[in-house]
């Protein structure tokens, strides 16, 4: 087990470190930095001296290693845009985006777990048949539309749930249904299926023989087991909502990391960009390696196995 | 023999697909209006069945623009991002895939690594990095998602690559003297051809919710030309005063890549059952 640990520690390390790689080389394609930074009017010398006190002047190995050097502790400069440092910007950013992502979880569990038992339970029922057709829908719609048609009918029409904000309870819902939407259907399925590999088991046949009550042994005996697949790719979705953040927090005017990078991007705020989308990624590693490690702890054939 | 091969065709998804796909090769000749063109006395007008009229029978937006009109000019973008996206990502993945499927070793570990790094970065935020480097617009939406896509052809083809070069009759071919260049193009592409057909066609509605996704944040295609995702952004400022602006797009866009979806699950299930857990 620690083997395995040390070993999937070191890979995130490795794709951590490739990704400040493309970030770093990405950035530099946009040209001179240094630009952004000076008036227009500045004379040559003083873009000279700028050069060579950001090191600029040097091979672009050279940079790079300044850049993970200021990067390992925290520095990625100051943002452009709010004179202040652009790691501290995107902490100060990153509750309201964890918030959102633990809702939209919550959400898309809510919903799959149990359309996804009682499709497995009845199967070929009317949930289940429901069930696909939402499936279906769901993957087709792009998570900001979803979050304008929820905006244009529980905020415009009905008149029941804050369009954009944050802060109060009610803000949360339609965003966090927004960024939940798209995982449901594929939770759904991995539910059913496990659901359906369980209920056809030795001990819930046994049980069943025993005279257990049905509903003690789908949602308790059955659904327990069944969960862990869920469980286990949790991170997975965790992650995939910290994608989609982008896109919502955009739409509904939410305070966190997706929007200030976004704005940052049109502000041309390079080192608040920089430090967003490095930041994202190694949430992003972290939650698979969590993944990687729960697969290694919920089942110990795949501990030595790798 | 031939009923069979047509058994369970997905017809109206089909139908679908050619409708996107007329309206994108058909250009202006098929445009009830000039997309551009205002007509400011049409700004808001309602969809026919509303209060509107039959000319532009989805309504206008706010510059009075046929929505119709605007919905069908922005197929070609949809179409031709699919397109190039699919045809780079779909060549380098499987390039990449079988060479580093079929020769192990070193080069093996380096393309896994690659792929490590890739995943490790949001596809979004590396959209949003680039669009920030780079000019944004229809190459750069390409790139992005070419940039996102080849790793997931290229960790499926070299699977099926590893399973096929432990068959006897690529041993035979070699032990013959076939060169490797005969053995990639005869013996190892026929055999995962039907695999790149069936993951293409699932990738084409992802490519699409992702330019609709990037053109939607500013961050993909840029005024004047027409996407569906842009139409999108421009209606959310006035959501309030026209539902259908925001409606119609998007069920145009729900439409193309349900029946996309929809085909390519037929496809897999005709030509390639084993990939179902994808």
């Amino acid at each position: 087990m620690l083997r395995l640990f040390g070993r999937r520690l070191l890979q995130g390390l490795f794709s951590i470190i490739g990704a400040s790689i493309i970030i770093f080389v990405i950035s530099r394609l946009s040209g001179d930095p240094i630009v952004m930074m000076l008036p227009n009017d500045a004379p040559l010398s003083a873009i000279e001296e700028m050069r060579r006190t950001l090191g600029l002047d040097r091979p672009l190995w050279a940079q790079y290693l300044i850049f993970i050097q200021h990067a390992l502790v925290g520095d990625f400069g100051n943002s452009y845009r709010w004179k202040m440092p652009a790691l501290q910007l995107i902490m100060d950013r990153l509750p309201a985006t964890i918030e959102l992502a633990v809702c939209g979880l919550l959400f898309s569990v809510a919903v799959a777990v149990p359309v996804g038992v009682m499709s497995a339970v009845n199967r070929g029922g009317w949930v289940d048949r429901v069930g696909r057709v939402f499936a279906m829908l769901g993957q087709a719609m792009p998570a900001f539309w979803v979050g304008l048609l929820l905006i244009l009918l529980f905020a415009i029409q009905l008149n029941w749930l804050p369009a954009f904000g944050y802060g109060s309870a009610s803000q949360f819902v339609l965003p966090a249904i927004s960024l939940g939407w798209y995982p449901v259907a594929a939770q759904t399925r991995i539910v059913r299926s496990a659901m359906l590999d369980v209920l056809d088991s030795d001990h819930i046949r046994l049980s069943r023989a025993l005279g257990t009550p049905e509903r003690l042994i789908v949602w308790k005996y059955a659904l327990r087991n069944a969960a862990i697949p869920l469980l286990t790719m949790l991170g997975v979705y965790f992650a995939a909502m910290l994608g989609g953040a982008f896109v919502v927090e955009t739409i509904f005017a939410w305070p966190g990391v997706g929007r200030t990078v976004v704005e940052a991007v049109f502000a041309r705020d390079f080192p608040v960009v920089q430090a967003g989308v490095m930041f994202t990624s190694i949430l992003f590693v972290a939650s698979n390696l969590l993944v990687d490690l729960s697969y290694g702890l919920v089942d110990p054939r795949i501990r030595d196995a790798r | 023999m031939r009923a069979e091969m047509f058994r369970g065709v997905p017809w109206l998804a089909l139908l679908v697909l050619a409708a996107v796909g007329i309206c994108a090769a058909g250009g202006e000749a098929l445009l009830p209006f000039e997309p551009g063109e205002l007509d400011l006395g049409a700004a808001f007008k309602p969809p026919a069945w509303i209060s509107g009229d039959w000319a532009s029978p989805l309504g206008a937006d706010n510059l009075g623009r046929d929505i119709l009109s605007r919905i069908m000019a922005g197929s070609r973008v949809s179409v031709i991002v699919a397109f190039y996206a699919i045809l780079f990502s779909g060549g380098i993945g499987a390039v990449a895939g079988m060479v580093a499927g079929y020769f192990g070793g070193w080069v093996d570990t380096v393309l896994m690594r690659l792929i490590e790094i890739q995943q490790s970065v949001p596809a979004i935020a590396l959209a949003l990095i680039l669009a920030a480097a780079l000019e944004p617009g229809l190459p750069t939406v390409v790139l992005v998602i070419v940039l996102t896509y080849w790793a997931w052809y290229a960790r499926i083809i070299r699977g099926e690559i590893m399973a096929l070069k432990g068959r006897d009759y690529i041993a035979f071919a070699r032990v013959a003297g076939v060169g490797t260049a005969r053995i990639f193009l005869r013996h190892l592409l026929p055999n995962i051809f039907n695999t790149l057909v069936v993951l293409a066609t699932l990738q084409v509605g992802q490519v699409i919710l992702f330019e609709a996704s990037l053109s939607f944040l500013g961050l993909g295609i840029q005024q004047p030309d027409i996407s569906w995702g842009l139409m999108l952004a421009d209606a959310r400022q006035y959501i309030t005063n026209a539902w259908w602006a925001i409606t119609m797009p998007g069920i145009a866009i729900m439409l193309t890549c349900l029946a996309s979806n929809i085909f390519g699950d037929w496809l897999r299930d005709r030509l390639d059952p084993h990939l179902r857990q994808l």
